[in-house]
């Protein structure tokens, strides 16, 4: 195995046994960014000088016997997320030039368990998006085959984890940013509860729904990453006290009488046969090892999530956009007076799909319409929360896809606005709710790559990193990597 | 919900964002379709339904009010697009209009 491929419990292994440096496994790293990065384009920012001192730093921390189950893994953190000292663009021209004065909370927690940062990775525009095409800069290719999409948000950090440019990424989901682009390329992807993790330093977009996470080859990766990411932050005043525990513990390859219910609206029209035979199967999977399946199970309010979703989203991204004014950092466009300024600075930084973003979520808010659209939707979310609640009373957790669909051809869904949001239908209702969600590789429908989404209760992470564990000691599609090729 | 040109134009207004010829076209349409495309949401049954805000049940955060220290003034300007003696250089807010 390349040292590029490995996971982080893997490199671990060979750190601690120094087999291998953290020096080498870093130029490793940088050696295979150097080679594919002109082939998938995941990165906005590479930090090869910066990771190598890190990576040497590292090294003194091990030979000392100082070191955590991170420390001298490389990673690559989500252009949203501050950095100090390296550029934060959010993959937009507003905020191309935007060198952060602080770390987000995650940055500094990993930084101090020891990580080496390689780079900061591409994204939709402010994470407005489902395949990295609304990034400012480039559209990030899928390494499974070069000309679809690799999905989005987080479309970069789910690349450079699917194709070693890193051994593990962060991502943020505010609709399904992490999920989506985890099962298009591949990966384990989590969003954590609602409160789980920190988002102070993260460019906000819209501050109810979004959460950080990680991205990682397999599932226990994802568990030791977010024991060093959950956990209430006094910065963060949306972080919840709740005890963090040690994730790595739920990782049982043991699902006997765990109950399961598939809720028949995830299985939609429209839906791929590829992607429902992939998902079926991986439930017949489930239920081989011991769960108990329920298909009788109706979530009737998930018809009204992407609606409500595409109200509440850009109304708050709106208010929080607003500070984009040309004055405190970020593009600044020259005009007759403040005014003329502003608008010029806002329409010349801001891409297409963030500005219809905040026509829409202008227009929701706006006298004579606010009761109509946005707190209808706000109700119409509480109605989909408490479904979930009450599916939470019979079910330890539920499975779904995590997109009806394998990643699409770049450019399909570009000029259609209604249907790139309809490739987070899958994954939205969890943000609307608020609950945790996981996806993992599933299978491949015609040699493209399916995920299968687990869903629980807040704070019920352990439930999902347990199913996903057993499914993955019971399948080895976590384990394919794509054979990188001109497409 | 069909916006006309002049709703687009005054919502773009509203948020300070000017808008190319091109986009107000575009804009107008597909904002248009994507509002018809949310009437659904008028189908759904609301009444004594409470609105969720936040989806966890947190209430107001407090901390203690006490001094701390802030990031140093050169680095917080060290963004800005138009600085001068160590403040953010705006433009006059009450001049001409």
């Amino acid at each position: 195995m390349k040292l590029h491929d490995l996971t982080i419990h893997e490199a671990r292994r060979l750190l601690k046994g120094r087999e291998v440096s953290s020096v080498e496994l870093t130029r490793a790293v940088l050696e295979r960014i150097s080679d594919i990065e002109d082939k998938v384009h995941a990165f906005v920012t590479i930090t090869a000088e910066r990771a190598l001192k890190r990576a040497a730093l590292s090294d003194k921390r091990i030979a000392g016997g100082d070191c955590t189950p991170l420390t001298g893994v490389p990673a690559l953190i989500k252009d949203n997320m501050c950095t100090r000292g390296v550029a934060t663009t959010c993959s937009s021209r507003m905020l191309q030039n935007f060198i952060a004065p602080y770390d987000a909370t995650v940055v500094e927690r990993l930084e101090s368990a020891g990580m080496v940062m390689v780079g900061k990775s591409n994204m939709d525009e402010f994470a407005m998006g489902s395949s990295t095409e609304h990034s400012a800069f480039f559209t990030t290719r899928n390494p499974w085959d070069l000309g679809r999409v690799p999905g989005g948000s987080s479309g970069g950090s789910a690349v450079g984890v699917a194709a070693g440019e890193a051994i593990y990424a962060l991502g943020s989901d505010t609709g399904g940013s992490i999920r989506q682009p985890a099962s298009f390329c591949s990966v384990v992807g989590l969003k954590p509860t609602y409160g789980r993790v920190s988002r102070y330093g993260l460019v906000a977009f819209a501050s109810s729904l979004d959460q950080i996470g990680p991205l990682t080859r397999d599932v226990t990766d994802a568990a030791l990453v977010m024991n060093a990411i959950a956990g209430r932050d006094p910065a963060d005043s949306t972080s919840v006290d709740h005890s963090v525990p040690d994730y790595t513990q739920s990782l049982v390859p043991d699902i006997k009488g765990i109950r399961l219910g598939i809720p028949r609206e995830y299985f939609v029209e429209g839906m791929q046969p590829g992607v429902s035979d992939a998902i079926r199967a991986a439930i017949s999977t489930l239920e081989g090892l011991g769960a108990e399946v329920d298909w009788d199970l109706s979530l009737p309010s998930t018809r009204y999530a992407l609606a409500a979703y595409y109200i509440i989203a850009p109304s708050e991204a709106m208010a929080n956009l607003a500070r984009y004014d040309g004055v405190k950092y970020g593009y600044s466009h020259a005009g007759e007076n403040m005014w003329d300024a502003m608008e010029k600075t806002r329409g010349h930084g801001f891409g297409p799909e963030v500005k219809r973003r905040i026509i829409l979520g202008t227009y929701a808010l706006s006298a004579g319409y606010y009761d109509a659209y946005y707190l209808k939707a706000q109700r119409v979310r509480t109605l989909i929360r408490r479904e979930f609640e009450q599916a939470f009373q019979r079910y330890d957790a539920l499975i779904t896809p995590t997109s009806p669909t394998v990643p699409f051809r770049i450019g399909e869904r570009v000029d259609d606005p209604l249907q790139m949001y309809l490739s987070d239908v899958c994954t939205l209702p969890v943000n609307i709710a608020g609950i945790p969600g996981l996806s993992i590789p599933a299978g491949f429908a015609d040699g493209l790559p399916v995920g299968m989404q687990i869903l629980g209760k807040p704070f019920s992470e352990e439930v999902l990193l347990r199913i996903g564990y057993a499914y993955e000691q019971a399948t080895d599609w976590h384990t394919r990597r794509p054979d990188i090729q001109e497409g | 919900m069909k916006l006309s040109r002049e709703e687009v134009l005054n919502i773009a207004a509203l948020c300070r964002m000017s808008l190319s010829e091109d986009e107000l076209e575009r804009f107008q349409g597909q904002i248009s379709d994507i509002l018809e495309n949310f009437e659904i949401l008028q189908q759904v049954d609301t009444t004594d339904v409470p609105p969720t805000a936040y989806p966890t049940p947190l209430q107001n955060v407090w901390r203690k009010d006490e001094a701390r220290p802030s990031l140093p003034k050169e680095d917080i300007l060290a963004n800005a697009p138009r600085q001068e003696e160590g403040c953010f250089r705006v433009h006059a807010v009450l001049e001409g209009n």
